[in-house]
């Protein structure tokens, strides 16, 4: 199925607001405004941005400690996001979660969890609660190609196979768990064949092809919609920064980043859209303007926002903290 | 008044909440066929289903975690651990997931998911069957912990925890399943962190819990036979705790034991010991004592488990060693 017009340049605009959110995260992360681990989405837009597009408002999305572009893509308000960043009581989880924590209930975007792996049982348990509620919604589940290695993830699998449960596995294979390549940490180096242990469909996608993201996930949303059970995708893809930013990334050549870039998903969607006659080069440029002041209004909205009170210290462990009464 | 045995107020309070409530359904390794490894759900998943009582692989990272994702979606899960041994292969979920999320999440999320699970040695299940390990949830901020040692308390508190908005684990006995209790007709809730003085009396206070209660009240009567009154309090939650009734109570007998299967070093015993005295220290006639398992793993030979563990000769001891 062809994806319409307006979506299309949706999708590059997506893409565009994720860049620079990153980018703008970098600079606070930079000028100490943002503290802790913080790890950047940038070369992957195309997986978040064409395998959200293929939801209805209400599927779970369930994510990595790499989240921000995710939560974008599901349409949370920048400078919320900004603001968790930058620790303010204006975050989207009122500083207490950061940069790995995002979470946004109301958007059904159920958070970004900072054990590999460790949220596919929580992302198979949303499927089941579907299930049980005869709900129409399917789970969409981001991981990385680390994660396919943890015990979890193999739980996770059969249990979603063995009740047809409607959840897509989306795994992010950026080559890289920290520093140790999928080669030397995966008896698959094609992570979507251990879909086959499970009688699981397995698919590769072109993870820097956000058309072909969403032409796969169209797809495998729909499979697991209609209640043939869940699906496992590969997006092949490559995190142009260091794991975190701490990490220098010298584990890869130069070389290697440079053909991966050769192939970045922005540029690339932007040649279609001309070629195709889809959009013009000035609305291309005025998407570029557009998304440079969402994220420069985020960062100063971000900076301006209050801290958290001490009294918000001890909120928020429990709804109920009363007992004798 | 009817009498039950612990086990069947487990199975009277799941099978009030699920006829109460249909989004509370429960899972785990054989709770459905054969009703559980204790015998808890027996007759379930006849009444129920086995979509609402579902057997699950043998996966309890997995359980803990699909009770997460379920309870997001609005359902109220139960998920039973086959014993608190395998807690320990769950521990990310517990700790990580379950604990934290709605602290971490700014308070976005509710979690009212309950986790069953057994703990308990003494009876020659050796090293890796025997844990008592409730220390290390109370030490976990974001997680209730619920630990009856009566059919009573077990329905009350398990008909609490059903309801609870926030996520329980509720802590069993497997040498329990088989007592017996009196348990009314009428339905009842009992609340969470409200202890219970299980015996009063003046000379000393005697706080145990789970399997160490009965323990406690069989010392107090072969205590009061020569003259000792011991006043037993069983806190039957850990997280949140009653310490009032507990200070109250130390506050008027001057004297402390604290009593649990579970190991002595940096025990719970170690925590309300440190509370007694942060509270209470000119009040005290004496040390507070801490009865506790010995710090090895549980061997397997009868007399060296009945050495590592403690029972009612160790609290009466405890006691005399105070108030003689």
């Amino acid at each position: 199925m062809a994806i319409p017009a307006a979506s299309q340049l949706k999708l590059y605009k997506n893409m565009l607001l994720m860049r620079r959110f990153e980018e703008g995260a970098a600079e606070g992360y930079a000028d100490g405004f943002i503290g802790g681990f913080m790890h950047l989405y940038i070369g992957q837009e195309a997986v978040a941005a064409g395998a959200i597009s293929s939801l209805n408002h209400d599927d779970y999305v369930i994510a990595t400690y790499r989240d921000h572009a995710h939560a974008l893509a599901r349409g949370t308000p920048p400078e919320a996001l900004m603001a968790e960043l930058y620790g303010r009581e204006t975050g989207v989880c009122k500083g207490k979660g950061g940069s790995m924590h995002f979470y946004d209930g109301s958007r059904y975007f159920v958070g970004g969890y900072a054990i590999v792996g460790g949220h596919l049982p929580i992302a198979t348990g949303l499927a089941l609660g579907i299930q049980m509620r005869n709900e129409d919604r399917v789970v969409m589940a981001f991981l990385g190609d680390g994660a396919s290695n943890q015990g979890v993830f193999h739980e996770s699998m059969n249990m979603a196979k063995l009740w047809d449960l409607p959840v897509v596995f989306l795994c992010e294979n950026n080559f890289y768990g920290i520093a140790t390549a999928v080669g030397t940490s995966s008896s698959y180096n094609e992570i979507h064949r251990k879909a086959q242990g499970y009688g699981i469909p397995g698919r590769v996608v072109d993870g820097m092809d956000v058309r072909a993201v969403r032409a796969a996930c169209d797809e495998a949303v729909r499979y697991a919609r209609q209640g043939s059970g869940p699906v496992l995708l590969e997006a092949r893809c490559y995190r142009y920064q260091g794991h975190s930013m701490t990490d220098p990334g010298k584990y890869r050549s130069q070389a290697e980043a440079d053909l991966w870039k050769k192939r970045d998903p922005i540029p690339r969607l932007a040649r279609q859209l001309l070629e195709e006659g889809i959009a013009t080069q000035a609305e291309l440029d005025a998407a570029q303007v557009e998304a440079n002041r969402i994220v420069e209004a985020a960062m100063q909205y971000a900076e301006r926002s209050p801290e958290p009170s001490p009294a918000a210290l001890y909120e928020d462990l429990f709804v109920e903290n009363t007992f004798h009464g | 008044m009817a009498e039950l045995r612990y086990f069947e107020a487990v199975t009277q309070a799941l099978q009030e909440e699920m006829a109460r409530d249909d989004r509370v359904f429960l899972f785990g390794e054989d709770v459905g066929l054969v009703g559980g490894t204790f015998r808890c759900t027996e007759g379930l998943m006849a009444e129920f289903g086995s979509r609402r009582v579902r057997d699950t692989p043998i996966a309890e990272a997995a359980i803990v975690g699909l009770a997460i994702g379920a309870a997001i979606t609005g359902m109220r899960p139960v998920a039973e651990l086959m014993t608190m041994n395998f807690a320990i292969v769950a521990m990310d979920q517990i700790v990580n997931h379950v604990s934290k999320m709605r602290y971490m999440f700014g308070g976005g999320v509710k979690l009212p998911l309950v986790i069953r699970a057994p703990a308990g040695g003494g009876t020659q299940k050796a090293a890796q069957h025997s844990h008592c390990i409730e220390s290390w949830f109370v030490n976990t901020p974001g997680i209730r912990v619920v630990i009856p040692a009566t059919p009573y308390d077990v329905k009350g508190l398990l008909k609490t925890s059903i309801r609870s908005e926030d996520p329980v684990l509720f802590i069993e006995h497997e040498n329990l399943y088989s007592t017996r209790g009196e348990v009314p007709e009428e339905e009842y809730l009992l609340p969470f962190g409200v202890a219970d003085i299980k015996r009063p009396g003046r000379d000393v206070t005697v706080v145990a819990w789970s399997r160490m209660l009965p323990e406690a009240l069989k010392a107090a009567d072969m205590l009061a036979r020569e003259g000792i009154e011991v006043e037993v309090i069983d806190p039957r939650t850990l997280d949140p705790l009653d310490q009032d009734t507990i200070l109250s109570s130390v506050a008027r007998t001057h004297r402390a034991v604290i009593a649990e299967e579970g190991w002595r070093n940096v025990g719970v015993g170690a925590e309300l010991a440190a509370r007694i005295q942060e509270h209470l220290f000119y009040d005290l006639e004496a040390p507070v004592q801490r009865v506790a398992a010995a710090d090895v793993p549980t061997p397997y030979a009868r007399n060296l488990e009945k050495l590592a563990l403690p029972d009612a000769r160790d609290i009466a001891d405890a006691v005399l060693k105070i108030t003689l």
